[in-house]
């Protein structure tokens, strides 16, 4: 028997200035099940929820809630409706306590004028039992990251709800975690609540839910039970074609033996990495796996010289890399791509030109340090075709383009001081499939060069895809390597997880 | 699509998306475009409407009186503006160039030094102050808003201080040094070549020189610009010294201009001079500015108090004109960036 329909949506689309995010849509949810969604970055999933969740408004289609059409105009609105929703990225207020957080909805709508904070600790200390040892006293800064999530995910469990959306939630969480989480989905979902899974990991998915969904590129392609579908099929199906034809062919076996370009021994800094070693060979691209707060992007800022002091050696190309600033790691060719691309790429309200051209001012001035504007437009156009960049005028604020595009624009501008070694933060996050694959193609092609590349990822298929190695950072240290056959997903994520102590037991 | 495809197959397309990349929008075009350009056509329309207004209005003793008025002002404006661009912003511009004055003219007065060497260490101490601002911000890490806020008080309580609150007379300083104030080449008065030939200079560094262009990489964005290597707390510290420098040429010019110095001189100036700025397109939130529009954000204002006091309105409604204009200013330029957002 087919548990009956909760929610439907048809033909739903929305764009945003030129970017058709979504193109006629069509999706159904079930009473009671767990729907898992799958799909690149830049696929439409995040625009989905954020409809469904009432903080974006579709331009066309239908959205039925138990039959009945509905407008939702706005997060409280979905509230009321039944809608809860658990970001990827966390949003709590870190100076209060993490009960206070729990139940900011309700002390919002609370009537008395006085917080109880003795019986909002006990409540919340009930929700938190069945996820974690949290204290609900705790100031919410205090907490690692992973526990952070788990807040987040009991924020949501208290609000009494239909439906439940969870973006990425084991990103920043163990398995352990992640297995109680799972716990706790199911019996939800006995109780007749419906879930929306959105997560990379297939091994998740097809051990965890019930159904799965598949989109590209804006458009709803595929709806399967997961015991009708392999792993392999979705992934076809997120891509649109073949896998093997999606990344750029990888070093071939003989090639391997690369001199050693990059040698890290023994880094560390005051406290978010210790002890970190490892080679980059030229030609080969290297991965960066990992939780969500292990210490990946610090590690990477650190060499830089971006963040913090380091200890420890680094050799590039057989010389010690002595830099103080990023200004000096710049000088000498080392760059990183940051994965924040709004917030720190690039700068948005600036030209395309003026952007490509600041790493480097030097490069497109004359005598007396004035700025050429014709020298500066020309590398801008340069850059632009050689990563094919799609834009109205150089002289076009970043702001004006799709995310793919803004991220040529932060690629260009590393290219524009010839790099010997670059560092990519997530560089494909908030990007379109098209255009993610030119920027594997690229990368692999600098690689190729010789240009040392490191890439950082969550989604554990771009980096079995891209890379030839990935190191994989547990609390700030190298908890294992992976390459060739072993590079799957189960092997990083249980290199990424297991705490010491099971590990003895392993 | 092949799959060993190389980054020169990917430029190949670009080749065919070249014709979308080099479609530049025409001067005129662009120019509607430019707020300078609504600016303009408000001070003309000012200035055509006033005419008939007033018959005294477009005679040359009235052009000449308000150039001056906002000529010295002017130089203030330029500091605000490149400073509005790095993301900060300073309340004791009014104060500090009000000092400027009560040290050069104390020096004058009570020490016999000589009114040139008099005037170089009050510019060196304003510049020094605003190197102390630029400190307190960048290295303590406090807000530009409190330190500056500060700043203007203690200066204006320093003033007050030098002088006992009495403006100090300096019926001697020589005619060649009142000439920088007073004196005029032709028909054109000495302070306003030096407002243009500083409007000229600022705003073609301001455009060309890559020294600029690292203020506008900070105020648009601190850590985008920290992560293109970029000091971003050296250009804070420089932003913040040069608009207090400038208040101290300010504070010279004006003296030589009064024959004294003014403890109570320009209280309120700041709100003026932000004003001016933010009227020409400065952005409180850094990385937007141009000194032209900032200037004719300086010469509208100018124009209005002018026109007011021409029309016998009465001065205490002029401040509540200048407000509702700036009002208005920002309220347009939000709604139109919204819209083109």
């Amino acid at each position: 028997m087919t548990p009956p329909v909760l929610l439907q949506i048809s033909n739903l689309s929305k764009s945003f200035g030129p970017v058709r995010a979504l193109k006629g849509v069509d999706f159904v949810l079930r009473k009671g099940e767990i729907h898992a969604i799958a799909g690149e970055n830049g696929a439409g999933k995040s625009t989905l929820m954020n409809i469904i969740d009432g903080i974006l408004r579709p331009d066309g289609g239908e959205i039925r809630l138990d039959g009945a059409p509905v407008r939702i105009s706005s997060p409280a609105v979905a509230q009321r409706m039944g809608i809860g929703f658990v970001h990827q990225e966390i949003a709590l207020c870190p100076d209060v306590s993490v009960a206070e957080n729990i139940f900011m909805a309700a002390t919002n709508a609370s009537r008395s004028f006085l917080m109880d904070y003795k019986s909002l600790n006990r409540k919340a200390a009930e929700v938190l039992r069945q996820l974690s040892d949290i204290e609900p006293a705790t100031m919410v800064r205090d907490l690692p990251i992973s526990k952070q999530q788990l807040v987040e995910i009991a924020k949501a469990l208290t609000l009494d709800c239909r439906i439940l959306i969870l973006d990425e939630p084991t990103a920043a969480l163990t398995e352990a975690e992640a297995q109680l989480l799972f716990g706790i989905m199911r019996r939800l979902a006995d109780q007749g609540i419906s879930i929306i899974y959105i997560s990379h990991r297939m091994v998740e998915i097809f051990d965890n839910c019930d159904r799965v969904s598949v989109f590209r590129d804006g458009t709803h392609v595929v709806t399967h039970d997961v015991g009708d579908i392999t792993s392999s099929d979705v992934v076809n199906a997120m891509v649109g074609r073949e896998i093997s034809e999606l990344y750029p062919p990888k070093q071939a076996e003989g090639d391997k033996t690369g001199e050693v370009m990059l040698a890290v021994r023994g880094l560390s800094d005051a406290n978010r990495f210790h002890d970190v070693s490892f080679d980059l060979r030229r030609g080969e691209i290297l991965g960066v796996a990992g939780l969500i707060g292990a210490g990946r992007s610090e590690i990477v800022k650190g060499i830089c010289r971006l963040e913090g002091e380091v200890s420890g050696s680094i050799t590039l190309n057989g010389e010690p890399l002595d830099t103080r600033t990023y200004r000096e790691s710049i000088a000498k060719g080392v760059v990183y791509l940051s994965e924040d691309r709004k917030g720190d790429g690039v700068f948005l309200d600036l030209p395309i030109d003026a952007n490509v051209s600041a790493l480097r001012l030097g490069q497109v001035a004359r005598r007396f340090g004035l700025i050429d504007a014709e020298m500066e437009a020309g590398q801008a156009e340069r850059l632009g075709r050689k990563l094919n960049l799609k834009c109205g005028s150089l002289a076009d604020p970043v702001s004006s383009l799709s995310g793919g595009n803004q991220q040529k624009v932060a690629l260009a501008k590393m290219l524009s001081v010839n790099p010997q070694l670059i560092f990519l933060d997530e560089p494909t996050r908030g990007v379109d499939v098209g255009a993610k694959s030119e920027i594997h193609r690229i990368l692999r092609d600098l690689a190729n060069d010789g240009v040392g590349i490191v890439v950082i990822s969550s989604e554990l298929p771009e980096l079995i895809g891209l890379c030839d190695r990935v190191m994989v950072v547990r609390e700030g240290t190298i908890s294992g390597e992976v390459s060739g056959a072993d590079m799957t997903e189960e092997n990083m994520m249980h290199l990424a997880s297991v705490t010491g102590v099971q590990e003895e037991t392993a | 699509m092949t799959t060993g495809g190389s980054m020169y197959s990917a430029a190949e397309h670009g080749l065919h998306d070249k014709a979308e990349v080099a479609e530049a929008v025409p001067l005129w075009r662009r120019m509607l475009r430019m707020r300078e350009t609504g600016l303009i056509v408000i001070i003309l329309a000012l200035f055509i409407g006033m005419s008939f207004a007033s018959p005294y209005f477009l005679t040359w003793a009235n052009i000449r009186a308000m150039s001056m008025a906002f000529a010295v002002d002017g130089l203030l404006v330029i500091g605000m503006t490149i400073l509005l661009i790095s993301g900060g912003i300073d309340l004791s511009v009014g104060s500090v160039t009000a000092l400027a004055m009560v040290i050069a003219g104390w020096l004058f007065l009570n020490a016999g030094v000589d009114p040139w060497i008099a005037s170089l260490i009050s510019i060196a101490t304003c510049t020094g102050i605003g190197a102390t601002m630029g400190f307190f911000v960048t290295r303590v890490g406090l807000h530009h808003f409190i330190v500056s806020l500060a700043v203007m008080v203690i200066a204006r309580g320093a003033c007050l201080l030098g002088t006992g609150g009495r403006p100090l007379g300096l019926y001697t300083l020589p005619p060649e040094f009142k000439f920088i104030g007073q004196g005029a080449i032709g028909p054109i008065p000495i302070v306003i070549i030096i407002f243009f030939v500083a409007v000229i200079a600022f705003d073609f560094m301001l455009r060309r020189t890559t020294m600029f262009r690292r203020v506008f990489y900070t105020g648009s964005n601190k850590k985008a610009a920290t992560y293109s290597g970029i000091n971003t707390k050296k250009v804070i510290f420089l932003t913040t010294t040069l608009c207090s420098t400038l208040c101290g040429i300010a504070g010279i010019i004006y003296m030589a201009r009064f024959g004294s110095a003014q403890p109570t001189f320009g209280v309120g100036l700041e709100l003026t001079v932000i004003a001016a700025a933010v009227i020409g397109g400065a952005s409180l939130n850094g990385g937007s500015g141009t000194i032209l529009g900032a200037i004719l954000g300086v010469i509208l204002l100018s124009v209005v108090s002018s026109s007011l006091a021409l029309l016998d309105v009465s001065v205490y409604w002029q401040d509540i004109i200048r407000g509702s204009i700036l009002l208005a200013a920002v309220t347009i330029d939000h709604l139109l960036n919204k819209k083109r957002s």
